[in-house]
């Protein structure tokens, strides 16, 4: 159990480091919210090698932690709802079966995604955000997958840690 | 080339993709040509109303954003706010198509005008 709280705060640091370098990268690709999502590498591995509980505690604790560190409010909102409903969905799946880590991955990419636009049109009150809707779709797939492999390799390594 | 992915990754990817092209049609077949007014709305209720075809810079939301419109495109030239995602994102110019600041709940929006009577006139 202590060697489980050890491993929960290595994991947490790790995130918050990810989701720090991710804000030195100067992602702009024309979309709004867009970004490659580093952090969710640990949230996939803590998902496999913890549990579902522990996925959960760290996205938010994550969220909060990094939003009040390089973010605002409505960054904090935005990835609040994005991670939540990507984390369901990957929780989900995993425990579905018949998906690898990629795919995993990919669904909770798309989900993360889908999360903050219904933030964004909640807030601005407007539907035509809907127009981002396959942008943000194939995003979410690709940043996935890339998360998905970079997961699913560093599981391969990790066999031997037992938690 | 063995990916390690299985059928049901497959299967995902594939219902992702499908999902991404209906809504690029949907938004083709509801936009489609005739854009002309680029609205301003703030927390929901329209402000202002440009004409897409006239250049200019206007100042929106009492100048936390200044909107420019430049060949019959509409960006967001300055606003106030840290992130600056609105300044970033390209310029819009069909129908539906938006810029949205979310920190001043500032949209930006392209519609067509009167050109629905106008069309069905013409015809």
């Amino acid at each position: 159990m202590r060697g489980r709280v050890a491993y929960f705060g290595v994991f947490t640091a790790l995130a918050l480091i990810f989701s720090y370098v991710e804000t030195l990268i100067p992602f702009h690709f024309g979309i709004p919210g867009m970004k490659l999502g580093l952090a969710n590498i640990i949230i996939v591995l803590v998902l496999y090698k913890l549990g579902v509980k522990e996925a959960y505690l760290l996205s938010v604790v994550r969220v909060l932690l990094s939003g009040f560190l390089f973010g605002n409010y409505f960054s904090i909102l935005y990835s609040l709802a994005g991670g939540i409903l990507s984390l369901s969905v990957m929780a989900l799946l995993k425990r579905n079966g018949g998906f690898s880590v990629m795919g995993v991955s990919i669904a909770g990419g798309v989900f993360h995604n889908i999360g903050q636009l219904a933030v964004a049109m909640l807030v601005v009150e407007t539907f035509s955000v809907i127009y981002y809707v396959p942008v943000l779709l194939v995003a979410g797939m690709v940043t996935g997958l890339l998360i998905g492999i970079a997961a699913n390799e560093m599981l391969k390594r990790l066999v031997n840690l037992n938690m | 080339m063995k990916t390690g992915l299985k059928k049901k990754d497959w299967v995902l990817i594939m219902i992702i993709i499908c999902v991404a092209w209906l809504t690029i049609l949907v938004h083709i077949f509801i936009g489609g040509k005739g854009a002309n007014r680029v609205i301003v709305k703030i927390e929901g209720a329209i402000q202002d109303t440009y004409n897409l075809s006239e250049e200019g810079e206007y100042e929106i939301n009492g100048g936390t954003n200044v909107l420019l419109i430049r060949n019959g495109k509409a960006s967001m030239l300055e606003a106030d706010c840290p992130d600056q995602l609105c300044v970033h994102q390209k310029p819009i110019a069909l129908n539906r198509e938006s810029i949205i600041c979310l920190p001043n709940k500032v949209v930006v929006e392209i519609e067509s005008g009167t050109s629905r009577e106008f069309d069905a006139v013409t015809r």
